[in-house]
């Protein structure tokens, strides 16, 4: 049967959709390693609901033969491991492309869908004609947008291989992933070995499973290799390739800095980090879990004020607990690094989705004036550089140090080439060594306002540290002279850093020569680049939020087009308020859901054509 | 060179009220710390915000004055990056019972080897006066529009609740056993909480030296015997609960002081160098730069595609 076009695949893009907790991110591994091993760069993204099982949840994994930087919207190949995921997934497949699922699940009536919410239930019911329709005529409508259906018994052939394996029926239910992903994998044609390899690798702890799982996937690979007209090759080997998400990342480039310190309060989606750092000793970092933010925070000012490396990652709303110690650190001039993993807010908001909606808070957090950096990470790759970037800035100039990371980037997984470790060396800063008796700490003698440190608790020394305004020893004041004095000092150090930097360091342009220059920050770079591949576009991307770069004279007789993560284009607004620059266009999305290369390719067409709006929201996503 | 008393005092004068129990308080701490021979620089003492706050300025040793109610973390950031530090946190009512009552209840979960005091004069005195948590319902002290509406905590039952390994109470004009039991408290080898009962003279004139005085007793001088036993039969603990807890919950014609509770427990930093082997012989504040592209490359390892 002619499932796809017989042309060389260049790209690909699976989608898996299932029930939460039911194994997709094992099957979403299982495919992505898969195709790894094969040589081939693969990324996936994962989107989820915050819920502990039973709620939608589904896994993309790209594949492609170089680095890809986005997500497709419609994807090659869906499997959907149950009726919840065809009901949702309409319009996702691309023409030609392929239906795996499982026909017993197509027989419910949508009403019978228990985690189907009244929105989503009142949406698809009119996509599909009104009424309660049975999830058939969802099927019926992917085939009618240039799907080709493959129904497969799913379930049904978990439980034969089951029991002709010997397994009992529920453990047999549990291998439904690498069902999915053995059938899709068949189907396109690629070689079983590296899927094999694969189990192994997975089910390393688990010898039992790992056999099960490998007689499974072979067994699959018996009944549908038929089916598969086409071959989708390895393009190579793995090679020293890494996979792994944002979190990994920017541990690691914590850790490769010298991280020693790392406390926590648990809060999607940045708890990953420390939870991988704690079960990870040979990191040899002292991470603790706390009873609060305010705690969090606090002690890792006490640990970095001691004179360990200390950093914190938390989200938006534990942000906003975290404040008043920012300025702790500010006025006490304590190295504190928090990487902020920023979700759809404002409150509680979209735990589990992903959004750039805390920049502004970022910036200004905290009541009074004090010196701080804030920088933003893009790319999986990028947060192991500027982890270790951020933990040596906060050593060497004494002040908070902001890290903007966000959903999508931390539960972004991808191949990449292994990170360049010994290339980065923790920052001393500027110690005092041997100091004895009275030590100004604080000292206004100071270049950058940087005054030399001492660790509380270094011996034959003392001073003292307060949250009040203070004298060069540390003891309170609020003599006038000396208010000025210190606010100074400290203010001095942003000036500082900025030198220290370096212009270059601040900002990456990509074809600055273009008539129209895309500005953004984050994650939105990945997808400009993509989307604008051989449109007269550049991008412009400040790795620096404070202190902003010099980007000026790059601006000036261009369209500007803004590209953000934010329903009021907060990047927008700090663009002109440090440029004087007003966009073109402002470009944004607040639907939770990471931009699609389609959406903001289409964006970007109606902008050099002079279509598009001066406000335009993108509304892609599932 | 022989350690003075006058080597813990700094500089700086205190700017507390005539007659405050904050004077006898700081004069017991640097005299358990005179007797232990504790380098001053090898101390760190950690305050939260009001008039207790003040006292680490009072002190030469290394003195961290934080936010309101969360002298707590600090002081455990600092003991867990240098367990080789002796670590003093304190605060008051307020400030440990009020706005920071959360990191009381989370230190007692980790026992901390550190010395915990409370200044407990039933008000803030710093804001004028207002009831603190540990005030008692109904009571009125000069400053309050009205009776108190809200009734207080114990401080050393929540301290049992919340698992402290050493639970005592002291009495800030009586500087010579307050000195004695704060030294206990850093000898034992653990979390050791001390409340301190402390007349504040210029808004609290219903609990004044005068009221106090007849009424502070010491429960040891009566043969109270603190310390639990690491293992105990059912009837064993709750002979014991019953008797900490009749002790801890005397108010009124007699005041029991001394140490209430003492229990034996691994430390937090003994459980953590159960997961870090190296840990707390290399701690994060001591243990020098060097070894991270190694650290990097063995997290790299589990992400090998093959």
């Amino acid at each position: 049967m002619g499932l796809m076009t017989a042309r060389k695949i260049t790209d690909l893009t699976w989608r898996v959709g299932g029930p939460q907790g039911g194994g997709i991110e094992t099957a979403a591994t299982l495919f992505a390693q898969a195709l790894a091993r094969g040589g081939w760069w693969v990324s996936a993204r994962r989107e989820y609901h915050s819920n502990i099982m039973g709620r939608h949840s589904y896994l993309d994994v790209r594949a492609a033969r170089r680095p890809t930087k986005a997500f497709f919207e419609q994807v090659d190949l869906l499997a959907a491991l149950d009726a919840e995921t065809l009901a949702r997934h309409l319009g996702q497949i691309k023409a030609g492309g392929v239906l795996v699922y499982d026909p017993a699940a197509a027989k419910l009536p949508l009403s019978k869908l228990a985690m189907l919410d009244g929105a989503a239930y009142r949406r698809i019911s009119a996509q599909l004609g009104g009424g309660d329709p049975p999830v058939e005529r969802a099927v019926e409508r992917y085939r009618q947008d240039g799907a080709v259906l493959l129904p497969l018994a799913l379930t049904q052939l978990a439980r034969e291989v089951g029991q002709a394996l010997g397994v009992d029926a529920i453990t047999a239910k549990r291998t439904l992933n690498t069902v999915a992903v053995a059938a899709s994998l068949a189907l396109l044609g690629y070689p079983s070995q590296p899927l094999v390899e694969a189990v192994g690798a997975q089910f390393v702890k688990k010898p039992k499973l790992a056999e099960l799982n490998r007689k499974v996937a072979a067994e699959v690979y018996r009944r549908v290799e038929p089916l598969a007209d086409r071959r989708l090759e390895p393009v190579g080997d793995g090679g020293e390739r890494l996979y792994l998400n944002g979190s990994h990342a920017s541990a690691m480039g914590k850790v490769a800095a010298g991280l020693g310190f790392m406390s926590y309060y648990p809060i999607t989606p940045a708890t990953d980090e420390p939870f991988y750092l704690e079960a990870h000793p040979e990191a040899e970092v002292v991470v603790v879990q706390v009873e609060d933010e305010l705690a969090a925070v606090n002690m890792a000012i006490g640990a970095s004020m001691a004179g360990a490396r200390a950093a914190l990652t938390t989200s938006g709303p534990g942000f906003a607990l975290m404040t008043e110690a920012l300025g702790f650190a500010g006025i006490t001039e304590t190295p504190l690094l928090i990487s902020l993993y920023q979700r759809g807010g404002p409150s509680t908001g979209l735990p589990t989705r992903t959004e750039q909606g805390d920049l502004r808070f970022a910036l200004g957090a905290g009541h009074g004036d004090y010196p701080r950096a804030v920088l933003g990470s893009a790319s999986v790759e990028e947060s192991f550089y500027d982890a270790a970037l951020a933990l040596n800035l906060s050593q060497r100039f004494q002040l908070p140090v902001v890290h903007m990371m966000d959903k999508y980037l931390a539960s972004t997984t991808r191949t990449l080439e292994p990170f360049e470790a010994d290339k980065i060396k923790p920052e001393p800063g500027l110690r005092a060594e041997g100091a004895t008796g009275v030590f100004p700490r604080f000292s206004l003698a100071s270049e950058g306002g940087v005054s030399p440190r001492l660790p509380v608790g270094a011996a034959g020394a003392g001073y003292w540290i307060t949250s009040d305004e203070h004298d060069e020893v540390g003891h309170i004041t609020e003599d006038p002279e000396l208010r000025e004095a210190m606010m100074e000092k400290r203010a001095a150090k942003i000036e500082a850093l900025r030198e220290w930097l370096g212009p270059e360091e601040m900002y990456r342009v990509y074809n600055p020569e273009a008539g129209t220059l895309v500005l953004g920050w984050g994650s939105s770079q990945g997808v400009a680049l993509e989307a604008m591949e051989g449109l007269d576009m550049g991008y412009l991307q400040a790795r620096f939020l404070l202190p902003f770069p010099e980007i000026g004279d790059l601006l000036a007789e261009k369209k500007l087009v803004v590209l953000d993560y934010s329903q009021s284009g907060q990047f927008a607004r700090l663009l002109t308020q440090e440029t004087g620059n007003k966009p073109d266009h402002l470009i944004v999305k607040y639907n939770g859901r990471p931009m699609t290369i389609e959406e903001v390719r289409a964006a970007f067409e109606a902008v050099l054509a002079g279509t598009a709006p001066k406000y335009l929201v993108l509304r892609a996503g599932v | 060179m022989e350690l003075k008393l006058a080597d813990y005092k700094s500089e700086m004068a205190p700017d507390w009220c005539p007659g405050c129990g904050d004077y006898g308080i700081l004069s017991a701490l640097q005299t358990a710390l005179y007797k232990m021979k504790i380098e001053p620089s090898r101390a760190v003492l950690v305050s939260g915000i009001g008039c207790s706050a003040k006292t680490i300025h009072y002190a030469a040793s290394y003195g961290i004055h934080t936010l309101h109610g969360r002298g707590l973390p600090v002081a455990q950031g600092v003991k867990l990056a240098n367990p080789k530090l002796t670590v003093v946190a304190m605060a008051g009512d307020g400030d440990g019972m009020g706005i920071g009552a959360g990191h009381f209840v989370g230190i007692g979960r980790r026992n901390l080897d550190m010395l915990y005091l409370i200044f407990n004069n039933e008000v803030y005195g710093m804001t004028k006066g207002q009831a603190s948590p540990t005030l008692e319902l109904g009571a009125q002290p000069k400053s309050l529009a009205r009776p108190n509406i809200q009734a207080k905590v114990n401080p050393l039952m929540l301290a049992f609740a919340a698992g402290f390994t050493f639970i005592a109470r002291g009495y800030a004009y009586d500087v010579k056993n307050l000195a004695r039991l704060m030294q206990t408290g850093l000898e034992h080898r653990g979390l050791a909480m001390i409340d301190i009962l402390q007349p504040c003279p210029t808004y609290n004139n219903l609990h004044t030296r005068e009221w106090f005085a007849p009424r502070v007793y010491d429960v040891g001088a009566e043969g109270y015997d603190p310390r639990a036993p690491r293992e105990m039969g059912d009837a064993e603990r709750a002979e014991r609960m019953a008797r900490f807890t009749q002790k801890a919950t005397e108010w009124g014609e007699r005041i029991p002081t001394g140490v209430f509770w003492q229990a034996e427990l691994p430390t937090f930093e003994e459980r953590l160098g159960g997961f870090l082997p190296r840990y707390p012989q290399e701690a994060p504040a001591t243990r020098g730069v060097g070894g991270e592209a190694k650290r990097v490359a063995a997290l790299m390892k589990g992400h090998r595609v093959a």
